[in-house]
């Protein structure tokens, strides 16, 4: 017997281990694999925010002039504000460096150092507070894109002057400029608190993220609590037979179906038939809600499943009605699971261009959205205009913007791993 | 709960569509890509010096915008369209149809279509309309017969053409950018072919049209940066586009001749460069008055700063009018004057 247990028939023993060493070959192959695979994914990863960033982060920061301009009361009165002309006033004050350049289309040249939003910031400023008007004020204004490439080193200065947009006497003001030290470059806030401009240099994020907002707000009310009522009913409530089963297949392919079949849906049904504006936030949130709900529908079922049937028979046990027990108890304890679902349903929301572009969302207007019923774009959607538009500074600016939405989307995604790792319990 | 929440949700989305039906005060533009940046630049420039509302501009392309501002009168519809070559006769009987019978029709200028390759590209590249469509085509008459297009190789073309694989990029067939580069480069290229001249224009636009679907031409579809983009990429690819995709890379691009003729705004506006169409845009004028700020928007859309040379056309790369066809298009856009009807 001892001797048996203790050294097998070595014919079993030879087999045995050849069959091992196979089986440990084909693991170790496996194994390979798997790295190999997770490390081409981390690589792809890593090569695309890399580009990302390599592009965007000169977005970051944006070159501005600081000028001592004196508020001419013969150019500007306080009657006539909206229409002054400040244009003119700037241009004094970009003189005072450069007393030898004259001619109509030379100054206009000279001008076009400052962007074409500086006359109208100083006119908000001298707007807000008319008494700056006889006085001399400090400005900090940005200047125009090509500029801005010229200071990020964009141009290449050695180039044939016809290959660059900047004659060599333009590049000769702003070196002049900047030794004055009247060239700064400051964080791009404006990034961020600007609506969308034709000038890269203004251009900003504000119309899309309120409207992101907007669209995410009446999607959240729509698909949360429709969502939610319909995955309680079919879990707890329906009977199951054919229909319940045929409901359950139909929500399961429609979680599936493209996006942007629901922006021709929405296109047609809310805009065609109920007349509902285009490019609105409403609309375009009422068409991720019909995305998000199969979402939030499947992880509310899979939530309310997890919670054990103790639950529900200790609380029928002890007299509460279905009622009181699912909306009691079970729900409750099934949050958490809910939650994360909506959030990573919002999420994928977030991100969502196709339908958008359908309702037209992808219009341009130099605006933030006061309500989800004024026209807007959405984050996807501003990155889509602006990698359509021919002027330079736009590269940066649609790389800086992808960034901001994958910041958007990591937070929400954070959020959700937060919730579930706080409230998740374990049975 | 859910039951309240679903109740308050529906309570807050029937005051949201209440709201629906309340007045537009923003004006709406829609219509052409190639029109699209000069809407824009007269829309950020109109709100920033008045301080009405912006004005709404959606880049629908030529076609689908004409769909847009034909769909009928009132707010839920554009009030004006940009448009890369004139109405055409279908799409105002769809007007008409509608009730959208007034419209004046502008035009603000003229494109060029260049076509371009990138600067790394070692040859001086110079080809006539007529080479242009025997390299892109798909039919090409060989021996008096319309044959499949043979030309692999530009120098198969002609000898004098570069020694270079044929590889075009260009736009899709919905885009308004390809319907001009047909008529103009194409088919006119196919037009001066003795062989073709003798059988007239209708029988060469049924025949020279398509564009050849082996390869050597790929449709990049609408975003024209993409198309620069992969220009960079291979040296001696051509690509399709407006002129102001041309003039905001020439760092990077250079243009093909044609003709011995390079696009720039001298030869466009004089019409020496030979592959260049008219810019136009519709307003409704049953809209004038009624929409808020409409006809002041007009007035901004037609001033000398932003058509006249100089002004904001010319900065985003198109081509003014001359000076007299100018003052009447102005004219007739501030006088609300209705276009001649269409018929085909």
């Amino acid at each position: 017997m001892t001797d048996h247990s203790a050294t097998p028939p070595s014919s079993i023993a030879s087999s045995g281990s050849a069959l091992m060493k196979k089986r440990n070959r084909h693991q170790k192959v496996l194994q390979g694999l798997g790295i190999a695979a997770i490390s081409f994914a981390a690589l792809m990863l890593f090569i695309l925010i890399s580009s990302l960033v390599s592009t965007g982060y000169k977005a970051f920061y944006q070159t501005h002039i600081q000028l001592e301009v004196f508020i001419d009361p013969e150019q500007i009165s306080a009657d006539n504000l909206q229409r002054g002309n400040f244009d003119d006033v700037l241009l004094d004050s970009l003189k005072v460096y450069f007393p030898d350049v004259e001619g109509r289309a030379n100054l206009r040249k000279l001008e076009s150092i400052l962007s074409n939003g500086a006359q109208f910031k100083l006119r908000d400023r001298v707007q807000a507070d008319p008494s700056l008007i006889g006085e001399t004020v400090t400005v900090n204004v940005p200047v125009s894109d090509d500029y801005d490439q010229l200071a990020k080193g964009m141009v290449d200065r050695d180039s044939p002057a016809n290959q660059r947009k900047l004659s060599d006497i333009q590049i000769g003001w702003f070196d002049t400029l900047d030794e004055a030290g009247a060239i700064t470059q400051p964080i791009n806030w404006a990034l961020l608190t600007n609506a969308d401009s034709r000038f890269p240099e203004l251009a900003g994020l504000k119309g899309a993220l309120v409207g992101s907002f907007w669209a995410l707000l009446v999607c959240f009310l729509i698909s949360f609590p429709l969502g939610i009522g319909a995955a309680i009913y079919l879990e707890e409530f329906a009977p199951k037979n054919k229909w319940s089963d045929l409901i359950e297949v139909n929500i399961n392919n429609l979680a599936a179906v493209p996006s942007v079949v629901f922006g021709l849906l929405a296109l047609a049904v809310f805009i065609g038939w109920f007349g509902m504006p285009r490019s609105a936030p409403l609309v375009g949130g009422m068409t991720l809600a019909l995305m998000t709900m199969p979402t939030i529908i499947i992880a509310t079922r899979a939530a309310l499943k997890a919670v054990p049937p103790s639950i529900r028979e200790a609380a029928l046990g002890v007299g509460a009605s279905k009622h009181q027990v699912v909306f009691g108890h079970v729900l409750p304890l099934a949050m958490p699971g809910i939650l994360t679902g909506t959030i990573i349903g919002l999420a994928q929301a977030l991100g969502e261009t196709a339908p958008l572009l359908l309702i037209g969302m992808n219009a341009f207007i130099t605006s933030a959205p006061d309500s989800p019923l004024d026209s807007a774009t959405a984050l996807p959607t501003q990155i889509f205009i602006w990698a359509d538009s021919p002027e330079r500074g736009f590269v940066s600016r649609t790389s800086a913007a992808i960034l901001v939405l994958l910041t958007f989307l990591i937070a929400m995604n954070a959020i959700a791993i937060y919730l579930r790792s706080k409230f998740e319990r374990k049975w | 709960m859910s039951l309240l929440k679903t109740t308050v949700s529906a309570a807050a989305l029937a005051a949201l569509s209440a709201g629906v039906a309340q007045a537009r005060d923003e004006i709406r533009v829609v219509g052409s890509s190639t029109v699209f940046p000069y809407s824009q630049a007269a829309a950020e420039n109109f709100a920033n010096v008045t301080g009405a509302p912006s004005p709404i501009v959606e880049s629908t392309g030529t076609g689908g915008g004409m769909k847009i501002f034909c769909g009928g009168i009132g707010e839920a519809h554009a009030d004006l369209t940009g448009a890369s070559r004139a109405m055409k006769a279908s799409e105002y009987e769809l007007c008409k149809e509608n009730g959208v019978t007034d419209i004046t029709e502008v035009q603000i200028g003229s494109d060029g279509l260049s076509i371009a390759v990138s600067r790394d590209s070692e040859h001086d590249w110079d080809m006539t309309k007529t080479q242009v469509y025997l390299g892109l085509a798909a039919e090409v008459p060989i021996d008096g017969e319309m044959v499949a297009n043979p030309y692999m190789k530009w120098s198969d073309v002609d000898s004098s053409l570069p020694d270079e694989e044929i590889l075009a990029y260009g736009p899709p067939p919905t885009s308004g950018t390809r319907d001009a580069f047909v008529e103009l480069a194409i088919v006119e290229g196919c037009m001066e072919l003795p062989m073709i001249a003798d059988k007239g224009e209708d029988w060469a636009e049924e025949n020279c049209a398509r564009l050849r679907q082996d390869g050597p031409f790929v449709e990049a579809g609408e975003n024209d940066n993409l198309i620069v983009q992969r220009l960079q990429a291979d040296a001696n690819a051509v690509g399709i586009f407006g002129y102001s995709f041309l003039y905001e890379n020439q760092d990077t691009l250079k243009a093909v001749a044609i003709g011995g003729v390079t696009p720039s705004f001298d030869t466009i506006e004089s019409g020496e460069y030979g592959i260049s169409r008219p810019l136009f845009f519709y307003v409704k004028n049953a809209h004038r008055g009624v929409i808020p700020n409409l006809q002041e928007f007009i007035e901004e859309y037609t001033t000398e700063d932003a058509m006249g040379p100089g002004g904001y056309l010319s900065e985003r790369g198109m081509v003014p009018l001359g000076d007299e066809k100018r003052a009447e298009e102005q004219k007739e856009a501030v006088e609300a004057v209705n276009m001649a009807p269409k018929s085909s």
